[in-house]
């Protein structure tokens, strides 16, 4: 028998096409695979139909056809804890939290990681496109080789000493490559649409589920000169640098969220993609976490990423004694918004990250953007 | 790796003379019972041997078996037949929280039709107080539904006690005897049950057949409409080469069923002195004395365990045994039998586990199990 045969895998398997192409591949290579599927959130309707059912189901035809066994846990008890009440805190503070940060920490890989350790698990793998590379005896995190799906930014918050035992299969591809396997191998999954948006929403109205949890109150939308403008359904349905949905007609450039005022219940907007009150040229970053063992005690340059999708910027770091980040950029950047991550890289590799709690210009808080 | 299979009271394996029986039936035999002709003649000949078969064994008449799909219809039959064909009379049905969904599900969903539905308490052992029984009647409960065995744990009703109190008040006694039906010697007549549910599959036949034993004389509305079989109770051309198989393991369960339950009862008490051995710390849910309990479960709880992960960590090593009941997307659901016998706060509802034995198990079977068990609880004991 091979070492593969002998490494036990457990993977962590959505019923989506790139935990389906992950599974095979590692079957491919002869590991002792081992399917999960997660339960994270019951979207039960009134027929008792959830989304959660549909996706087992593909898990389970994928399982069958890789001849892999299958099984699920239930994770919904620490998802709401630990990421669901997470979300809704952030929003009734006027801020725009990054869930999938949050489960990639606090459920994907932890809880689920601990599950799996607890099966026997060598690895743990997922279809994060994302790469795991070893040099001088330490793990490090690298950039997907797709840049267009790279997802490092959502896996800025794992902790550094798990890496050794992560396998991410897809890094090394592009999507489409995907697709192609999955087709060839006529996988059930092969020609399943991708989610889209947050998971526990899914396709449904956004407004419509966040007001089920948390009470809209209505109030002005101004101009930072405090011109009225018309009013807003409740501040936490906006977020920075959004168009849609402000409802203000008129000549002229288009409307833009450009800040909140959370004492005031104020939406504050302004004209033009690119108005001046949407830039800033700093930012302070709190509940920073390395993925490289490097002492970063002293100011350093490197590039960053406020956004998912974003193309690099580049910064320069300077590290404060309480452990928050204060981050200078090189050419001041648009909508920077609190409550997202903030991600270094040095090239491809990255660095680590943290959370978005302030943003500043010419070295003042940007109070709008508070 | 030895593969072994301690979940019976999912499924048995079918019995090889069961097989055999259906091989020859196959062959010999393909008419329509329903038909005038020879053919017709031939496959009713055989079906009516069966249909003697099923009423000997639990001391009834021919006419009062009506051959469904298995336990879920058979119940459903029951519970709605029942319900409509006495609503005139009252709308009260009691049952009890421990049921099996086939059960319990027929009753929520007769709630929702404006029938009123109690479901009996039990206590840790699984088990109701009759006075709660009798407290709860009502001038118009039509139906009581009381399973005979439960599926979980194994634990068992008092039925002689149930069907005495409701054979007086004239009142249909339906019960569930799914899982006790391998086990107990069922006297219908003895115990005064009016209504009950049997499964071929849960006896090493195959799947897709059962019956439900109707006492003549209780009305009840039929579920299926078509051609007149099974006396207007059950239309559908019958499932004759399912019906062969369940009559062949019924005979083998009337020659084979003090030997198999004192096989049952060896296999556990083995499983539990190794896991004494081992040192492996359980409870037992419920009591393992044999008159409140069938031998062939166990259902124990591991103090420190998680269902989930200590199920698939089981199957991981060749162990398949089973817990609760899963839910559509592949998770554990905790056990509403545990919950009414322990309480929704129990830790047990997170760590039960159901072993339940079969003839072809080993006691070597056993001693593998706790050993594997062992490794188990102590790999995931230094984890933490």
């Amino acid at each position: 028998m091979s070492d593969n045969a002998n490494t036990r895998v457990v993977v962590g398997m959505s019923g989506g096409v790139d935990s389906s192409v992950t599974a095979l591949l590692l079957k491919q290579q002869g590991f002792d695979v081992v399917g999960i599927f997660m339960k994270n959130w019951d979207d039960t309707d009134e027929f008792g139909v959830c989304t959660a059912t549909k996706d087992y189901e593909d898990v389970v035809r994928v399982c069958n056809q890789l001849d892999i066994p299958y099984y699920a846990v239930n994770f919904e008890k620490q998802y709401w804890d630990k990421v669901f009440t997470y979300f809704l805190d952030e929003y009734k503070a006027g801020r725009t939290p990054n869930p999938d940060v949050m489960c990639n920490k606090e459920i994907k890989f932890k809880a689920f990681l601990d599950h799996a350790m607890s099966l026997g698990a060598d690895y743990l793998a997922t279809g994060h496109y994302a790469q795991v590379r070893e040099k001088d005896g330490h793990a490090e995190l690298l950039r997907g080789v797709d840049a267009n799906k790279d997802q490092t930014y959502f896996l800025n918050q794992i902790p550094k000493e798990i890496l050794p035992k992560i396998m991410f299969p897809l890094g090394g591809m592009d999507k489409k490559e995907v697709r192609e396997i999955a087709k060839e191998h006529e996988l059930a999954t092969a020609t399943k649409k991708d989610s889209t948006g947050i998971c526990f929403i899914g396709e449904r109205n956004f407004k419509e589920f966040l007001s089920e949890y948390l009470p809209a109150q209505p109030g002005e939308m101004r101009t930072l000169n405090g011109e009225v403008k018309g009013q807003h359904d409740g501040l936490m349905y906006y977020t920075i640098g959004q168009r849609q949905g402000l409802g203000i007609g008129g000549s002229g450039e288009p409307w833009f969220v450009v800040g909140k005022n959370l004492d005031d219940n104020v939406l504050y907007v302004g004209q033009g993609y690119n108005q001046d009150a949407l830039y800033a040229d700093g930012l302070e970053a709190n509940e920073v976490n390395w993925l490289v063992d490097q002492d970063f005690s002293q100011p350093f340059t490197c590039t960053a990423k406020f956004r998912y999708r974003q193309t690099d910027c580049p910064v320069t770091v300077y590290p404060q004694e309480d452990g928050t980040l204060l981050v200078q950029f090189d050419e001041e950047q648009r909508a920077i918004t609190p409550g997202q991550a903030v991600v270094f890289y040095d090239d491809e590799v990255c660095l680590g990250g943290g959370t978005i709690e302030r943003v500043y210009k010419n070295e003042k808080t940007v109070k709008h953007l508070a | 790796m030895k593969r072994i299979y301690l979940d019976h009271a999912a499924t048995t394996p079918i019995h090889p003379s069961v097989k055999q029986t259906m091989r020859e039936a196959m062959e010999e035999s393909f008419g329509n019972p329903s038909s005038i002709h020879h053919f017709g003649r031939e496959s009713r000949k055989r079906l009516d041997e069966a249909r003697a078969t099923m009423a000997k064994s639990i001391n009834t008449n021919y006419e009062s078996i009506i051959f469904t799909s298995g336990g879920t219809e058979a119940n459903n039959l029951a519970i709605f037949g029942t319900a409509y064909a006495n609503q005139d009379k009252g709308k009260h049905i009691i049952t009890t929280q421990i049921e099996h969904h086939a059960v319990l599900h027929p009753c929520e969903q007769l709630e929702k039709e404006g029938f009123d539905v109690t479901y009996l308490p039990v206590d840790e052992n699984g088990i109701i107080d009759i006075m709660d029984l009798k407290n709860a009647l009502r001038k118009d409960t039509i139906l009581v539904t009381i399973m005979f065995a439960n599926n979980e744990t194994g634990m068992k009703q008092p039925i002689q006690m149930i069907g005495n109190m409701l054979g007086k008040r004239n009142i249909t006694f339906h019960t569930d005897a799914v899982q006790a039906y391998g086990i107990e010697e069922i006297d219908v007549e003895q115990l005064r049950i009016d209504l009950l549910t049997v499964s071929s599959h849960k006896i090493y036949g195959p799947k897709g057949i059962g019956f439900l034993y109707k006492r003549d004389g209780v009305n009840l509305v039929q579920r299926l409409y078509g051609g007149e079989q099974e006396r207007t109770w059950r239309s559908g051309t019958e499932n004759t080469l399912a019906i062969e198989g369940f009559k062949k393991a019924v005979e083998l369960l009337m020659e084979e069923r003090n030997g198999r339950n004192e096989h049952y009862q060896q296999l556990s008490e083995r499983l539990l002195q190794t896991l004494d051995e081992r040192e492996v710390d359980y409870n037992v849910n419920g009591e393992l004395d044999s008159e409140h309990h069938v031998p062939n479960i166990l259902n124990l709880s591991f103090s420190g365990m998680d269902v989930e992960m200590f199920l698939t960590n089981l199957d991981l090593s060749g162990v398949a045994v089973s817990s609760g009941s899963a839910c559509t997307a592949g998770s554990i659901d905790p056990s509403h039998v545990i919950k009414a016998m322990y309480g929704e706060d129990s830790e047990r509802l997170r760590n039960s586990i159901r072993f339940s034995f079969g003839k072809d198990n080993n006691i070597e079977d056993m001693e593998q199990v706790a050993e594997r068990i062992q490794s188990i609880v102590n790999r995931l004991a230094s984890n933490v």
